[in-house]
């Protein structure tokens, strides 16, 4: 599949379906580690389901990054061979598991600007992207979903989930900023009408995360200092031990099939 | 093999690749699930083009079923053919028939009930699904996630069979 488009918008596109395709790799690969050491069998299940989801929407939205790109590059070239300062991800999504609340935590910051999000791209005047927005949102919502009622759950709980929960809440707030991060980059999408403003995502973000903390008895963080990087390939130390077990195998046997 | 698909119209190879069943419900074949959404000739090229759609983004299914029509479609001629995924039309459970739905019950997978949910807010534990064994709606949710992402995890309280419901997406 080829695409006809401007030079300078097919780059700028490509690099930012690079951002999209890798908060859903990075994410979708540390839920994974989860697989076989959750709480119970049904969460077990449930966290390697939404992983696979995750990694199944990374595809497509790394496939169609190299056909816009247009340079022979196949969506495993985009994800096993690049580099720690190539990856565009948020910081947010390539923090560790730490435990079950920080897991549930993250997914659910995550999923809420997600929900959004796409709902806005499918709208896109860039048809492919519409098409993969529209398909994701099904699975976002139930992702959501998930990741809502374990909120409720645990800060609902005992005194211990709701200490831990309530510790996650506070240290991931400082990467829930870069969720609204934008530059030059959005800035032409959104001229072309590929991609939208984030301010009224922002603002509905807001909304369910406060009224999902305060049902949850949560406290809502008042720091405002937020961390960012990630969009520009500045990452925290972790991705790059996250990065050497998802693509030893791709780099030791280049090409092997399985 | 052109002269082959010159002849053969759009159902005939609908009907053909409903030989072709779906590896993680094999009671249901690929057409009636869905999965195939359209089927093209390319004139130029004589080419014959299948279009699958993913049920869910992840279903590692995927690859088995192309794999699959390449199969079939070859030992009947075809040899030029290239199956595409596609993600529009969305896949959804609203696609399913009332027989379709039948199968799946005989099968004791609970069909999809009503039309795909909306709201992410809603409770799920407050909408009991009947138990395709021996019909009580006294049943609870065990977890919305099963063996496959499709799936949901139920036990009935009547006959105490666990049993799993085909979501609505």
């Amino acid at each position: 599949m080829t695409y006809e488009l401007e030079d300078k918008l097919r780059k700028n596109l490509f690099e930012y379906l690079i951002r999209l395709g890798d908060d859903k790799l990075i994410l979708g690969h540390r839920l994974s580690e989860w697989c076989g050491h959750a709480p119970i069998l049904e969460e077990d299940i449930a966290l390697a389901n939404i992983a696979l989801d995750c990694i199944g929407q990374a595809s497509a939205l790394l496939s169609l990054a190299a056909s816009v790109e247009g340079k022979g590059r196949s969506e495993d070239d985009l994800a096993y061979f690049r580099n720690e300062y190539q990856f565009k991800n948020l910081l947010l999504v390539e923090h560790p598991n730490i435990d079950f609340a920080y897991t549930i935590t993250r997914q659910f910051f995550y999923e809420v600007y997600a929900l959004y999000f796409y709902q806005e791209l499918m709208k896109s005047r860039f048809e492919p992207l519409a098409g993969i927005a529209a398909k994701f949102i099904n699975e976002i919502r139930y992702h959501l979903r998930h990741a809502r009622e374990w909120m409720l759950r645990l800060g609902n709980g005992t005194e211990e989930s709701h200490t831990k929960v309530q510790t996650a809440v506070d240290d991931l707030w400082q990467f829930t900023g870069e969720l609204f991060f934008e530059n030059e980059l959005d800035d032409i999408l959104c001229a072309n009408k590929i991609i939208f403003n984030t301010t009224e995502i922002k603002s509905k973000w807001e909304e369910i995360v406060n009224l999902t903390l305060k049902e949850a008895t949560l406290e809502i963080p008042k720091n405002e200092f937020m961390q960012s990087g990630g969009r520009l390939g500045k990452h925290s130390e972790h991705l790059g031990h996250l990065l050497a077990e998802m693509q030893i195998v791709a780099r030791s046997y280049p090409g092997a099939k399985w | 093999m052109v002269i082959l698909i010159m002849l053969q119209t759009k159902e005939e190879i609908l009907n053909l690749l409903t030989e072709i069943h779906d590896p993680e419900i094999p009671v249901l074949n690929i057409v009636e699930m869905g999965i195939v959404s359209n089927i093209l000739f390319d004139e130029n090229e004589k080419k014959l083009i299948v279009e699958i759609t993913p049920t869910y983004s992840g279903c590692p299914a995927m690859k088995v079923i192309e794999d699959e029509i390449r199969g079939l479609l070859f030992s009947n001629g075809y040899e030029n053919v290239e199956v595409r995924k596609v993600y529009t039309p969305v896949w959804t459970t609203d696609l399913f028939t009332e027989e379709t739905k039948q199968k799946l019950k005989e099968y004791g997978i609970a069909p999809p009930e009503g039309a795909a949910e909306k709201n992410f807010m809603i409770d799920f534990s407050t909408n009991p699904i009947e138990c395709p064994f021996c019909r009580s709606r006294n049943t609870s949710l065990t977890s919305y996630f099963g063996s496959t992402s499709c799936k949901s995890l139920h036990l009935c309280t009547e006959c105490r069979q666990p049993f799993e419901h085909f979501k609505c997406i």
